[in-house]
């Protein structure tokens, strides 16, 4: 039977909610156990979210001062020796995972399944390639540890609230590298949803035109409670910065409505996008290729059209 | 300071993939090819650091079929110093490719490694994290700032929660995103410079490297297609009709 071990991913002292997709995915699995790992300088709190995750069957503590920050040099020796006896580990797919998960499964020995989309079997996955434009089914090898990672997008988060797992504290006797060391985390401050969680999202592409016009895509966020996103050709263009970019190398997301706003869907931004709920395209070029996809498509000025909708908003 | 750059062949990023209607793979035959994106954009910042005095050495890696010297000799021809080319027929899943990389530092010594964040072909984003795990050094993934100085880098990695700046000592793993730099334009003079240019041709299966596949791919399909929405025809209706699906 198989033994899950989930990474949990925190910052600032809270559980992001890519560990409860996650968990999702290895309630999928049909084990008889799903750990799930906390590696921080103060777990406490952090333990007692991941405990409410329903289908967690223990908490796992692991409270170190190097663990302050996620330094994949530093976790991955501490989430390779926590490993043993489970038949998976499994994380979320967001730049944390990304970035420890192959450092991991290097220290093990085995291959890596990245961004898994769904669960066919114990160690039979399907995920993309390709920027999503094919879909392969991968078998693992049962006689390894199966490390991989959680596609967010594909799974929704476990429940929360029904549960309370017991919580374990780890001691875990490797030593460190001291090779890697953090400096700093430059955040956009924002009030705003997040980009990754959020149900409404509203991107700006090329043709919102420049960083102070993109103040008018900020605004209509606001005023629908949105996440703002854009794409990479507007953070190329410097009118917003990295963390909001959408697409194959930057965010995949699945919101329940989809705004784009003068994206004309470049197939690495569709990539991003594809499932979210309903789509919705504003441009002013009708044979731009977001339309191909768009359950909604509306052709015109943006800079018209937004006051427009906010009006009709009432 | 020596640098070496992972230097990987794929599918061109222009192209439609086709997946084959009996679900072996998708359609290779034919289709253009072009170096990784994030390779080219590794290469760059190599070259811009020799350029800037801090390398002296630039050596670009290839791991593929007899035909990839083509594919690297642009590499020389963007700028690198010498290629090494790594025979093989057959696929290479990123464990193998960080242990054949692992067998090269051990001969080379480079104090610095550079790879794509991810090719665009696998979509694994591996290579470089597994490569620093088996070197037991320091990696800087995502990166789109490096700063060589006193022995360390100092790199900004674009990140979820925005940008983050660590500094990792040399020897260490960095692996490129997008916004790194802007890979400069292969020059015709500098397409027959590089037929000068030394490439070290190895057989993968020389290297005393594990090469088993613990992964197995048994089938390809096409994504679930979202069918084709409707027109509407101005932002009241647009509004109507997102509020009828309770979306806002």
């Amino acid at each position: 039977m198989s033994k899950i071990l989930v990474i949990a991913e925190h910052l600032g002292g809270k559980l992001n909610s890519s560990t409860a997709r996650a968990v999702s995915a290895a309630i999928a699995v049909k084990g008889e156990t799903i750990d799930v790992l906390v590696l921080a300088d103060h777990a406490d709190a952090i333990a007692a979210e991941a405990a409410k995750i329903d289908g967690v069957s223990r908490v796992l503590t692991v409270t170190r001062a190097e663990n302050a920050h996620a330094l994949a040099a530093v976790l991955a020796p501490q989430i390779a020796r926590a490993a043993v006896g489970y038949s998976h580990v499994f994380v979320p797919s967001t730049t944390f995972g990304k970035d420890v998960a192959p450092r991991v499964a290097a220290l093990l020995g085995v291959a890596q399944v990245s961004d898994v989309m769904s669960v066919e079997a114990a160690h039979t996955f399907k995920r993309p390639i390709y920027a999503g434009n094919a879909i392969i089914t991968v078998e693992a090898d049962a006689s390894h540890t199966v490390v991989a990672t959680i596609r967010s997008a594909s799974w929704p988060a476990a429940g929360h609230g029904g549960n309370s797992a017991p919580i374990e504290a780890l001691d875990i006797d490797v030593s460190l590298p001291a090779h890697t060391r953090f400096v700093e985390l430059k955040q956009g401050s924002s009030d705003r949803p997040d980009l990754q969680s959020a149900g409404k999202v509203v991107s700006g592409g090329r043709g919102v035109g420049s960083k102070e016009n993109f103040d008018i895509i900020f605004k209509f966020a606001d005023r629908i409670g949105a996440a703002v996103g854009a794409s990479r050709a507007a953070v190329d263009a410097g009118y917003v910065p990295s963390d909001l970019q959408v697409g194959q190398t930057g965010k995949i997301i699945a919101p329940e409505l989809y705004m784009a706003i003068g994206i004309s869907g470049a197939i690495q931004h569709l990539t991003g996008i594809k499932d979210a709920g309903t789509i919705v395209a504003i441009n002013k070029d009708s044979e731009a290729p977001i339309f191909e996809i768009a359950d909604l498509g509306l052709v015109g000025d943006l800079f018209k059209i937004i006051p427009e909708l906010e009006q009709a908003l009432g | 300071m020596k640098i070496l750059v992972g230097y990987k062949r794929v599918v061109d990023y222009n192209v439609r993939i086709q997946v084959k209607p009996d679900g072996t793979g998708v359609v290779t035959d034919g289709v253009k090819l072009s170096a990784n994106p994030f390779d080219d954009i590794a290469l760059e910042e190599a070259l811009r650091l020799r350029e800037k005095g801090v390398a002296t050495e630039v050596v670009v890696i290839g791991i593929g079929p007899a035909d990839l010297t083509a594919h690297l000799r642009n590499g020389l021809a963007m700028g690198a110093n010498r290629a090494v080319h790594v025979v093989t027929a057959d696929a290479v899943q990123p464990l193998t490719a960080a242990r054949v990389f692992l067998k090269l530092i051990e001969k080379e010594q480079p104090e610095l490694v550079i790879l794509g964040k991810q090719a665009i072909d696998d979509d694994a984003n591996q290579t470089g994290q597994m490569l620093a795990a088996l070197w037991d050094r320091p990696q800087a993934t995502f990166a789109s700032k490096v700063e060589i100085a006193d022995g360390k880098a100092t790199v900004t990695r674009e990140v979820d929660a925005g940008l983050e700046v660590i500094e990792a000592e040399l020897p260490a793993v960095i692996t490129t995103d997008l916004r790194l730099n802007e890979p400069r334009f292969i020059k015709l003079p500098d397409i027959m410079k590089a037929k000068s240019k030394p490439i070290d041709t190895l057989e993968l299966d020389s290297l005393g490297v594990e090469t088993h596949d613990h992964l197995k791919t048994t089938h390809y399909a096409a994504p679930a297609k979202r069918s084709k929405g409707v027109m509407v025809k101005d932002a009241a209706e647009l509004v109507t009709a997102l509020k009828q699906k309770g979306l806002l």
